[in-house]
Order: C-alpha cells, then sequence, then structure tokens
C-alpha cells in the first residue's frame, strides 16, 4: 500500500487553478521526485501535503486515511523558503522547532545531541543563527526537518545552498533515512540528482501532472534507440544509422542508431559477428533531456 | 506543552531577554524618578542670593511697605527710569529687577510695574503684590474712618471650600475631584494608548521578521498559521504586562528610597513654602489639597483596575491583530506604511478625543467616541472616573469584545495568506480577495 496518496486534488486560486486533478501515488519507503518548471504547482501541491492550505477538492491519504492535523507529527518538511530565526540560539532553537513537532523535550535532546554529534556541529550549540554561515544555517535547517523521525519526509530544493562536499554528505544522509524506513519526497529542479536518488518522479507542468512513473521506465520508454558501441577494429555500418565515430588510444567508438525492427541482442550480435566488441551501452535519455522535451511547448 | 504554549513561551522569553528590554525596563523607572527627585530637588532649594529691587516712587509712599525679607532688598532711588534703564544694560549685576509706582495705588491700581530684564518670576510678583495689596486695603478701611473696621472686616472674610459629594449608587457618599478625576482618566488613557502604539508594531514586525526570514513556512508546517498568530499576540501583549508591571513597582520602589533618603528636608521646605504663600495671599492651597486627598480616597480603585484591564487587553486586542495582519501582508519594514497609516490614525485620534473628552466627558463626542471601538479603549478610560452609566460600559465592552473577535478572524484570514506571500505587491484589493480563500 502507498504511503502516500493524493487523488484529484483541484486547487484553484484567484484567476488561475494552481493544480487540476493531480493524482499520485507515493510508495512506502522510496523516494520520490516532484518535478516541473517554475510556477508549475508542486510548491501547492507540497503544501496540500503538509495540510498548510486546503484542496478545493480531491483528496490526500496517508497509510490509506484521511489526514488529519495530528499526522503533521509524522512529516518533515524542508521548505524552498526556509530559514531560521536570526536571533535565537542554534539549540534553543531547534529544540523550540521540534516541541512544535510534538516531541518531549527530552527526547528531542537525545536526537538532538545525536544528529549534531553525526554532522559534527556540537559547537555550534549556543552560537546564534545570525552567526552561522549559510551552508551551516542549512544544515542546521536539516536536522531540524528529521529530528522528530518522521515517516514522510518532504524535501524542497534540499541542495540549495550547499557546496558541493556538504551536497554529497547530505544526498548520502536522504539515502540513509530511506534505508533506515523513511518515504521521502524530493522536489528539485537538479535532475541529475534525480536520477541519482528517485525511483519514481511526477513532472507537473501547468498545473497538471504531464510525466508520471518509475524513473528507469521513464528513461526507457524516452529511448532514442542510441547505443554506445567500442571496438578495437573498424566498423562496417550496415544495418543501423550512424551518428558519430570517435578513435581513443586504438578504440574504436561508435555512437549509433539501431532500426526500429532491432532488439538489443539482434544489434548485438550482428555487431559481434563483425569485430571484438569492448563495450557495448544504450544510450537513454537523461531526466534533463526528458525534462525540457516533456515541458518545452511543442509547435 | 500545546504547541501555542511554546509559540508564547519564546516570543516571550525571546524577547524578555533582550538587552534593550532590560535596559529600557529598568531604566525608564531611574530616568522618571531622577527627573522627579531634581524638580523636587531644585524646587526645594532656596536661592539664597539676595536679590535687589530698585524702587523709582513717584508717590514717595510706599516706603515703609516694601519691607525687605530674605530673597529681596529694596532701594529707593530718586532716579528716572530711563536712567536705571540705561545703567541696567551697561553694568547688568547692578540690580534685578526696577518697580516704577507712578501714582497712588488707590486712585489708580494699575500704577505699578516691574521692568526687568528677565522674566519676571511669581515669587517675586506675589510678593510685592501681596504687600501692596494688604497696605492698600488696610488704608482703604482707615479711610472709612469706622473704628474697629478691620477686625470686623477680618470676622467677614470667609473662605469657603465647596465641597463636591457624588452619591453612589447604594447611597454611600464620595467626595469627588473634577481634577484627579481628570488626571486619573487621562493617565490611564495614555498608557493603554502607548501599549498599543508600542506592541502593536512589535507584532506587526515580528511578523514581517518572521517572513523576510523565511522561517514561517517552516513553523506553518508544525503549527497552524492562527495558532501562530495568537501566540505571538499573547506572548507579546504578556511582555507589555511584565514591562507595565515592573514600570510600576520599581517607580514605587524608587520613590520610596528616593522620598526617605531626600525626603525630610524636601517635606520641610515645601510645608514652609507653603506656609509662605500663604500668608501673602493665596489661602485657599491647603483646602484645596485636603479635598484633593479626600477625593483620592473617594475613587473606586478596584472599579477602575478591573477596566483598566478589560480595555488594556481589549484595545491591544483588536489593534495587535490587525497589526499583524498587515505585517503578514508585506515582505519588508519599509512596505509596511501603507497598511499601517490607517490604523495608526485611530490610535491617534483617539488620544485627541481624549484629552477633549476630559472637559466635557459627558457631551456627544466623549459618548460616541467611547462606544466605537477603535477609540473606546482609550476615551473610556478618561471618562471612568467621572462615572459612567453602567448599560454605557456594557454597551462598549460588548462592542469591544465583539470587533477583536471579528478582528482577529479577519487578521487570521489575511495573515494565513500573506504569510506564505512573497515578492508581490499587496494591495487592498488583494487583501479582500485573501479574505474569500
Amino acid at each position: 500500500m502507498p504511503l502516500l496518496e493524493v487523488e484529484n486534488v483541484v486547487k484553484q486560486f484567484d484567476g488561475h487553478r494552481a493544480l487540476d486533478g493531480v493524482s499520485l501515488e507515493v510508495p512506502e519507503n522510496s523516494i520520490y521526485g516532484l518535478l516541473g518548471p517554475n510556477g508549475a504547482g508542486k510548491t501547492t501541491l507540497i503544501r496540500i501535503i503538509n495540510c498548510i492550505t486546503a484542496p478545493d477538492s480531491g483528496q490526500v491519504r496517508l497509510n490509506g486515511k484521511q489526514m488529519t492535523p495530528e499526522d503533521v507529527y509524522h512529516i518533515g518538511y524542508l521548505p524552498e523558503e526556509r530559514g531560521l530565526y536570526k536571533k535565537m540560539k542554534v539549540g534553543e532553537q531547534a529544540l523550540f522547532l521540534a516541541q512544535l513537532k510534538g516531541m518531549s523535550k527530552k527526547d528531542a535532546l537525545k536526537s538532538l545531541k545525536y544528529w549534531f554529534e553525526r554532522f559534527e556541529i556540537q559547537g555550534w550549540w549556543n552560537k546564534k543563527v545570525e552567526e552561522l554561515s549559510k551552508g551551516m544555517a542549512q544544515k542546521v535547517q536539516f536536522i531540524t526537518t528529521i529530528l522528530h523521525d518522521p515517516k514522510l519526509l518532504i524535501f524542497d530544493e534540499p541542495f540549495s545552498g550547499f557546496d558541493p562536499v556538504n551536497a554529497e554528505q547530505l544526498k548520502c544522509e536522504i539515502l540513509e533515512l530511506r534505508d533506515k524506513g523513511a518515504t521521502i519526497i524530493f522536489s528539485t529542479h537538479n535532475m541529475g540528482t534525480v536520477e541519482d536518488l528517485c525511483e519514481n518522479i511526477s513532472l507537473v507542468n501547468k498545473s497538471k501532472i504531464v510525466l508520471q512513473g518509475n524513473v528507469a521506465e521513464i528513461r526507457a520508454s524516452h529511448t532514442t534507440n542510441t547505443y554506445l558501441v567500442k571496438t578495437n577494429k573498424t566498423l562496417d555500418v550496415n544495418g543501423f544509422e550512424l551518428i558519430e565515430e570517435q578513435r581513443k588510444n586504438g578504440i574504436f567508438e561508435y555512437s549509433i542508431k539501431k532500426a526500429e525492427a532491432d532488439t538489443n541482442n539482434s544489434l548485438l550480435q550482428r555487431l559481434m559477428q563483425q569485430t571484438e566488441i569492448v563495450s557495448f551501452q544504450e544510450i537513454l535519455p537523461s531526466m534533463n533531456d526528458i525534462f525540457i522535451e516533456t515541458v518545452t511547448p511543442h509547435s | 506543552m500545546s504547541k501555542i504554549g511554546l509559540i508564547i513561551k519564546r516570543e516571550y522569553s525571546t524577547r524578555v531577554m533582550k538587552k534593550s528590554f532590560i535596559l529600557l525596563t529598568f531604566l525608564t523607572p531611574i530616568l522618571f524618578a531622577a527627573m522627579f527627585a531634581l524638580i523636587i530637588y531644585l524646587g526645594g532649594i532656596k536661592d539664597d542670593k539676595v536679590k535687589k529691587i530698585v524702587v523709582v516712587d513717584k508717590t514717595q509712599l510706599y516706603k515703609d511697605v516694601l519691607k525687605d525679607n530674605e530673597s529681596y532688598i529694596f532701594q529707593f532711588t530718586d532716579a528716572s527710569v530711563d536712567e536705571l534703564k540705561k545703567q541696567k544694560q551697561k553694568d547688568d549685576g547692578e540690580y534685578t529687577a526696577l518697580l516704577y509706582i507712578s501714582n497712588d495705588l488707590r486712585i489708580d491700581s494699575t500704577a505699578a510695574t516691574i521692568y526687568s530684564n528677565e522674566q519676571i518670576n511669581l515669587e517675586l510678583k506675589t510678593y510685592v503684590s501681596g504687600l501692596l495689596n494688604n497696605y492698600i486695603e488696610e488704608q482703604k478701611l482707615a479711610s472709612y474712618n469706622i473704628p474697629n473696621l478691620k477686625t470686623m472686616v477680618e470676622n467677614s472674610k470667609t473662605d469657603i471650600d465647596l465641597k463636591t459629594i457624588k452619591w453612589g449608587e447604594d447611597g454611600e457618599e464620595k467626595e469627588a475631584s473634577a481634577e484627579l478625576a481628570t488626571i486619573i482618566g487621562m493617565v490611564m488613557a495614555f498608557i493603554i494608548y502607548m501599549f498599543i502604539l508600542i506592541y502593536g508594531a512589535q507584532v506587526m514586525s515580528g511578523v514581517v521578521q518572521e517572513k523576510s526570514n523565511r522561517i514561517v513556512e517552516v513553523m506553518v508546517s508544525s503549527v497552524k498559521p492562527f495558532e501562530l498568530m495568537m501566540g505571538k499576540i499573547i506572548g507579546i501583549a504578556m511582555v507589555g504586562l511584565t514591562q507595565f508591571l515592573l514600570w510600576v513597582v520599581l517607580t514605587v520602589a524608587i520613590m520610596m528610597g528616593v522620598s526617605s533618603i531626600f525626603g525630610n528636608d524636601i517635606d520641610m521646605s515645601s510645608v514652609q513654602k507653603v506656609q509662605e504663600m500663604g500668608q501673602v495671599g493665596t489661602q485657599t492651597m491647603p483646602a484645596e489639597i485636603q479635598g484633593f486627598i479626600t477625593a483620592l480616597n473617594g475613587v473606586d480603585y478596584v472599579q477602575l483596575i478591573v477596566m483598566f484591564v478589560i480595555y488594556f487587553i481589549g484595545g491591544y486586542l483588536l489593534y495587535a491583530s490587525l497589526f499583524a495582519a498587515v505585517g503578514s501582508a508585506v515582505d519588508n519594514e519599509t512596505d509596511t506604511n501603507q497598511f499601517s497609516m490607517p490604523l495608526m490614525i485611530p490610535i491617534m485620534f483617539a488620544i485627541y478625543a481624549g484629552i477633549f473628552t476630559a472637559e466635557n466627558p459627558d457631551g456627544p463626542l466623549a459618548f460616541w467616541c467611547s462606544i466605537i471601538p477603535f477609540t473606546s479603549p482609550i476615551v473610556m478610560m478618561v471618562r471612568l472616573p467621572f462615572d459612567v452609566p453602567a448599560w454605557e460600559i456594557a454597551l462598549s465592552i460588548g462592542i469591544l469584545v465583539l470587533s477583536f473577535i471579528g478582528s482577529t478572524w479577519l487578521a487570521g484570514k489575511i495573515y494565513r495568506t500573506g504569510i506564505l506571500m512573497y515578492g508581490k505587491k499587496v494591495t487592498w484589493k488583494e487583501l479582500w480577495k485573501w479574505l474569500k480563500y
């Protein structure tokens, strides 16, 4: 059973429809990507899932049950527009936010100790937030989001404000959270991380979901039948279309497009008859290409 | 602790721990007390320099009348006023003032004039006119040639102290004083006025800060926007009440401390002063003070304090919620003016209406302004010490309560939309739309 179900959600703002019949299912213990260009309605959808705004119609169910206000205790939300009280001390603030998520002071302190040690930021406890750099503040913010051990985590552009090293650490943390059983909804413009992290995605454009499904399946279905073949002898171009050829250190690299009728195996068989194959790889379109192709209006 | 409790606690503790709060809270009463002490002290100091008053007396009648005392000595001269004026301009320190008597004061009571380069002080004026008055009075009485007339007149002199007694509903009699009522009313009205302005503005800037810090979306994923708003409003109200309470306690404590140190000299000298003044004419003073003190005991403090708290909270809630709504609608503090002006105007109007109400506490302005909720917390406080009919109080409070419920509801609606809106120039039309989301 999916952990989160969004069914036919409609949200109308004055003059425009922010969400128009959006449905999606987030399987438990997976990472789900919510993609879309700016202004597509992602943030509105995320706010509806967080019970910040109510949908005009449609339903949001958590564990098969209509969401109640108490369910926010089981959600950790890192909004895109995020920040902390500048004048408050880091520790005090984290404790305050944890208590607002229903944690007891004792549990919150214990959990904070664990995370501060893990991120090696114990020394920040008594610093004011305004003394932290942006990246440091983002770390604190991330900790406050996951502190209450939520079942469902929603990250909106989590990597903004992180340097590559910290972004990598964050990525590992997110994967580990999933391995520990959390379900993660992940909204980003960075398609590279979508390929790395997400199992399923929904692509929202102009208030509607235009593409939905498993990342691998989506990429496979968008295949352009292009392959990268490396050989140690020249290849006789016959029965497929050559796009590009290149010679590097005695290895021949061919970018080829197979005929519709061919399967991977039949193509490979044909190539094997000609020469020694060093490598054979299907070039799947990147999520980036798919994203651009899907949201760009075709004339 | 409930969520709203946590928010109240955060608002309260971060504000109360601020250096500016601690400084302001502890310095204000000290400053007040210092100012007070300074006034009493300066007032108590006798100017020990003996001042010379040159007298040009054309009539030669008053040489014996103008007696020297410890502050003033009179020097009679035949020089003309013009000469003396020239001399004064050349050499300033020679004499303080010039008294010129041009004619017999029995015939022309305006014949005496005092000239000086400085403002003539009241003490000199009352002293001189007292002496002359007494003398002329005696002369006039003597001119009737009736034996013992002076004693007869003395005996017939009366000082009627018109007591004003208010009948309470239970027939209990209370001494009332219009002056006292005015002072008490204005002080309370002013405190409420200050409070609404200062702490209303704090609510507004608090909301704007949360918005510009981008903390607000993190918060509303845990608490309802309404809880966040109310938590802030209540927390700040408690900060204000704390400050007010500390001010009262500290002021009283400092006053007591000051008067126990300097108290004795000050009291002695001011009592002396009153007595001196009494000798020269203004005999009504002590009676008035007496009336004041009895009236002070006649004030219904319990009613006043209860009403103060009700109007204080009611007025604050009404305005603070609207200030919160304004804060939520803008992106930064510089943009608040457009929307906060319409809130400032009724508050300012209320304090002016309060001043006029003190003059005519039962007039139509007073009545309507103490019923309209935007002015009632201030204006009603001015009227209360003058005894307002119970139905008017009930109506005023009723309307105030309904209005702040209405305003918080309204503000809540604007707030929950406003806090999540960024980078949009908000118009009044837009705000109206938010109400309907």
